[in-house]
């Protein structure tokens, strides 16, 4: 058995960045769901998941991930990535997760990205 | 890719279990990197194979509760060159109809209370060649990925 994913969240001036560790599996995805609803009830409606610590995805950690972006639609908010491996970035795209969640290369690009369509 | 020859072949068997496909993963991506298949391919068999998995601990219900993994290094005789990783993932349980498959759509999944379903899709948006036979022996997912 692996170690369960490792999750470290950072709160910024209206933006909350989820940083992953490890695999996301069944498990991992509900971790990630329970820390993103924990930031939506504190207020955040845009949330960044940086996938750098993650190297490996499963279908099953993914459809969690379509129901979060599926809550984030609700509320107007919004949930993006970076940070991804080119085979999970690929496998967002096959998915088709690209049209309802923004992909950016890294942090930085993703802040700036977030930030200009915040304004 | 019919008239290629099998240069090396490796067969294994694991036992159906949670995160198991991590081990299957392993395996995969060993020989495909020992056959010099880029980084980014190496990656894409892995999480192929983690989809075949999953599938298999999901639905098969195997009685012998056993996944086989193949794994074959695919070439041309004259040059000895690997050209082809041929993966083989094979289950011997219940089987499933493949013309009841339905691709999923994310526009229609995002809707939807199931969210599941995207293993098939995932393998063959990742791999080169996809064959699924399945019946009531059992399954079995023939993968090619090209060096």
């Amino acid at each position: 058995m692996t170690e369960g994913l490792k999750l470290k969240v950072e709160r910024r001036d209206g933006l909350a960045v989820i940083y992953t560790d490890g695999y996301i599996n069944n498990q991992g995805g509900e971790e990630i769901a329970e820390a993103a609803y924990g930031l939506l009830d504190e207020g955040f409606t845009t949330l960044l998941l940086n996938l750098a610590g993650t190297k490996i995805v499963n279908s099953i950690g993914i459809s969690i991930l379509i129901e979060i972006i599926e809550k984030m639609i609700e509320v107007e908010g919004r949930l993006s990535f970076c940070d991804l491996t080119p085979t999970i970035e690929k496998t967002f795209h096959i998915m088709g997760l690209a049209q309802y969640a923004s992909i950016f290369p890294d942090e930085q690009a993703a802040v700036t990205g977030l930030q200009a369509g915040a304004s | 890719m019919s008239e290629l020859g099998v240069l090396e072949e490796t067969h294994l068997t694991f036992r159906l279990a949670p995160e198991m496909e991590l081990e299957v993963r392993a395996c995969a991506c060993e020989m495909a990197k020992s056959i010099r298949m880029s980084t980014d391919k190496v990656e894409e068999v892995g999480m192929a194979v983690v989809e075949a998995c999953i599938n298999a601990i999901e639905h098969s219900r195997a009685a012998d509760g056993q996944l086989h993994l193949g794994l074959a290094v695919l070439g041309s005789a004259e040059g000895e060159e690997p050209q082809v990783l041929r993966i083989t993932i094979q289950d011997q349980g219940v089987g499933f109809d493949c013309s009841k498959l339905v691709p999923p759509r994310i526009e229609d999944n995002l809707k939807s209370i199931r969210k599941r379903g995207w293993g098939l899709k995932i393998i063959e948006g990742l791999m080169d060649e996809v064959n699924v036979l399945s019946g009531e022996g059992g399954t079995s997912v023939v993968m090619l990925k090209v060096l």
